[in-house]
């Protein structure tokens, strides 16, 4: 059973790589690459702490609404850990 | 209209024209120039180093990718791993990638991969070369993932419902390789010869391999 996690939903100024248009939606765990540099220190010179990174994978659904085209394409992004949340089950889409 | 429609823009001559660089230097063009000078007056490089730099980057091209491609239609075990560890793959064929990280998307008869970056133009360029224009436009970028059979009709490439299309963002350290599905046809090509079927849009998902003429 594939884990399921959500975007946060904040808009927090500065170097970001988590999209805009996948804030606050819910996809599930695709693979688990690793711990990398946290972008948002390295961005500006600082000592970057190791954070797990995630692929993520969405369906055409979720983060466009059910009426688009083909709802059961997907999208795929690599999203750090400290992005995401993990919903309860009673809220899924 | 995707941006690779450029024919209006052609000079008299049948070339594309572009613009002389009258304009003055931007911000960030001044700075790139200060700091290239300062490392090269405090010896931290060279000029010779920058322009060997910019060489071996532009030695890499597709056809690198494309060798990756064809030994995995070839030698189904090279596949596999491929598949687990597409940097490591690659480095075995001899590929000096750097730290690259890439990971290999296959397409079969029920799932077609294509790659973007939303969030600015990651590409794999250390197997693949620079990429196209059109990878780096906001058209690109922001349609793809939008509506990417629309995106990929426009590249002439048209497919049918029943086919899951996987769009693949490349928001983080990973990069992305497509690897095309092989033609029907082929099996008496050469490794040599498959790899001239594949392009370097097969690759990133907005084509298919090429069929043998």
């Amino acid at each position: 059973m594939a884990e399921r996690v959500r975007v946060k939903h904040m808009m927090p100024p500065g170097h970001v790589r988590a999209p805009a248009y996948l804030r606050g939606k819910t996809g599930f765990v695709e693979r688990k690459l690793g711990a990398f540099g946290n972008p948002e220190q390295l961005a500006y010179g600082l000592p970057a702490e190791k954070i797990p990174l995630l692929r993520v994978r969405f369906s055409m659904a979720e983060v466009w609404g059910s009426d688009t085209e083909y709802p059961n394409d997907t999208l795929d992004a690599e999203i750090f850990a400290h992005w995401l949340e993990y919903p309860e089950t009673h809220d899924a889409p | 209209m995707m941006p690779h429609d450029h024919h209006d823009h052609l000079s008299p001559s049948g070339h594309p024209y572009r613009k002389d660089n009258d304009e003055p230097l931007t911000y960030w063009q001044c700075m790139e120039i200060a700091m290239r000078e300062l490392l090269i007056e405090k010896g931290v490089t060279t000029a010779t180093e920058i322009a060997s730099q910019i060489d071996t980057m532009d030695a890499r091209s597709p056809a690198n990718g494309a060798a990756v491609v064809a030994r995995s239609w070839v030698d189904p075990a090279f596949k596999a791993r491929l598949l687990e560890n597409a940097s490591r793959a690659s480095r075995e064929m001899g590929f000096d990638i750097g730290t690259l990280r890439l990971i290999a998307l296959e397409n079969t008869e029920d799932i077609h991969n294509v790659v973007v970056c939303t969030l600015c133009s990651c590409y794999p360029r250390n197997l693949l070369g620079l990429p196209p224009d059109w990878y780096k436009t906001r058209a690109y970028r922001s349609r793809v993932v939008k509506e990417p059979r629309k995106v990929l009709a426009e590249f002439g490439l048209e497919l049918p419902a029943e086919t899951t299309v996987r769009v693949h963002d490349s928001t983080a350290d990973m990069r992305y390789i497509v690897i095309p599905a092989r033609p029907d046809g082929t099996e008496n090509m050469t490794e040599e010869e498959l790899a001239e079927l594949v392009s370097r849009d097969s690759m990133i998902g907005t084509g298919i391999a090429k069929l043998p003429s």
